[in-house]
């Protein structure tokens, strides 16, 4: 009896700082009904938001990049893709969120390739580890429907899979979860150069592939600075990848990249602008070749 | 007991305010999509409440070969939103306020950079008691060539 009163006392602690708290949260950001003091005071706040900042930063997703290696002269190939079996054999959160992105990557790629069923069961597999998430609604029946409604429109297929990114990493950020939104996001850049790696391997005349390869070092700067903005609270799950990614970026960091201004120069008739620059890039055939082995063995041991 | 649990309930109610404005963004985000037709959303969510004044920037990779458009779009209720593209030493090479605060901007580069987005709400010019706030969304989608060579 007395404990259940201490419960109830300390509870009746915690309600009161807590509508204490949130009347201060929520007065702070109310403004309305102010006196000729408080017009000073909005001028200060008006002042000072003057200051604030906010930086997202984008990682190319998967779509992106599957696109871009199909304008590269990639081909399909089912070999590459994470098998479908495996979904069940991630229990931790960081495998399954590394895998979402995973399955991710090779849902756009087979579905830009037309491969509609192949498309149809990748996104299946993807809902079954956002519901394992918790990534509630961003996966539901009705965009399987959709997906099997539009099997012969690829733009559809395609408006509905960047539906459903945006759906798990608005419900993420929205939920605090960033640190799963980056993790899947990693998973999913990963597995996008893992495909560019085969794709170089298996194609013979792969110079543009070798390219989007090389493109790489730009976004693996930001999938770096996203992560370590996230691990700025130490996660463990975290700290690993980077580590990882931080050998690849080793390897990366041989290939060099430098460009000149950029002169941007607008078409009036179609309105477009073209941004001109001029690159040089350096690299040995070796730096590739190290590269596509450490991504190997990087891959496997996510979808392992 | 029963009144605790009341507390609790209302509590819990209260504890979700804070996040109305990121949800109301979500939504906001996913209508906005429309200023991006023909181009195909990336996915990727950038959507955030700005106060009049208030800034934020995002950092990309583009990639050559590919022809994006950048959309910036604030609620109906916010004052106009100017935006920038600059690129990694912060030169502007394109600045909407020119165009007459454009929503969107088409472009491609003849080599991959990381470009910066640089986005700020306009101040309101008469002194008002409320500051202008609502959801600001910045999107990025790219055009799929092949389909348009084919349409």
């Amino acid at each position: 009896m007395n404990s259940k009163c201490l419960f109830f006392k300390t509870l009746q602690v915690f309600v009161v700082i807590g509508l204490v708290s949130l009347f201060y949260g929520c007065t702070s950001e109310t403004n309305t009904n102010i006196g000729e003091d408080d017009k000073q005071l909005t001028n200060k706040i008006r002042e000072d938001s003057l200051r604030v900042h906010q930086i997202f930063i984008a990682l190319p997703s998967p779509i992106e990049t599957a696109m871009m290696l199909k304008r590269a002269g990639a081909q399909y190939n089912e070999e590459f893709l994470n098998k479908l079996e495996n979904v069940n054999k991630y229990s931790t959160s960081k495998q399954m969120a590394l895998n979402l992105g995973v399955y991710s990557a090779d849902l756009s790629y087979a579905s830009l390739f037309d491969q509609n069923q192949t498309s149809i069961k990748y996104m299946a597999a993807s809902k079954k580890l956002a519901d394992k998430l918790g990534i509630l609604s961003a996966i539901d029946q009705s965009i399987i429907n959709r997906l099997e409604n539009n099997v012969n429109n690829r733009d559809s297929i395609m408006q509905v899979i960047s539906e459903t990114f945006m759906n798990s990493n608005s419900y993420l950020k929205d939920n605090q979860r960033t640190q799963m939104a980056a993790m899947i996001l990693a998973g999913g850049w990963i597995e996008g150069l893992y495909l560019s790696g085969q794709l170089v391997k298996t194609t013979k005349d792969n110079k543009d592939l070798i390219t989007r390869i090389i493109d790489q070092k730009l976004s693996l700067k930001t999938l770096l600075d996203l992560l370590e903005s996230e691990n700025k609270v130490q996660n463990e799950d975290l700290s690993t990848i980077l580590k990882d990614l931080n050998e690849i970026k080793i390897i990366f960091d041989q290939i060099k990249i430098s460009s000149g201004d950029i002169e941007p120069v607008t078409d009036k008739k179609t309105n477009v602008t073209k941004l001109n620059v001029k690159t040089e890039v350096l690299f040995k055939k070796e730096d590739i070749d190290k590269l596509i082995a450490k991504v190997d063995v990087f891959r496997g041991n996510i979808i392992k | 007991m029963k009144k605790y649990f009341q507390f609790l309930l209302i509590l819990s109610a209260l504890s979700v305010i804070p996040f109305w404005g990121n949800a109301q963004c979500k939504n906001f985000a996913k209508k906005a999509k429309i200023d991006l037709l023909p181009f195909i959303h990336d996915g990727i969510y950038n959507a955030t409440v700005l106060s009049e004044g208030e800034t934020a920037e995002l950092y990309k990779t583009f990639y050559s070969g590919q022809q994006y458009r950048i959309a910036v779009v604030a609620e109906e209720t916010m004052p106009k939103v100017e935006f920038k593209v600059m690129d990694s030493k912060r030169k502007v090479l394109y600045s909407n306020k020119e165009k007459g605060f454009a929503k969107t901007w088409d472009f491609t580069l003849e080599s991959s950079q990381q470009l910066i987005i640089a986005i700020q709400v306009q101040t309101v010019e008469t002194l008002i008691d409320e500051i202008a706030k609502g959801c600001v969304t910045v999107l990025v989608g790219f055009m799929n060539e092949e389909d348009k060579i084919q349409k």
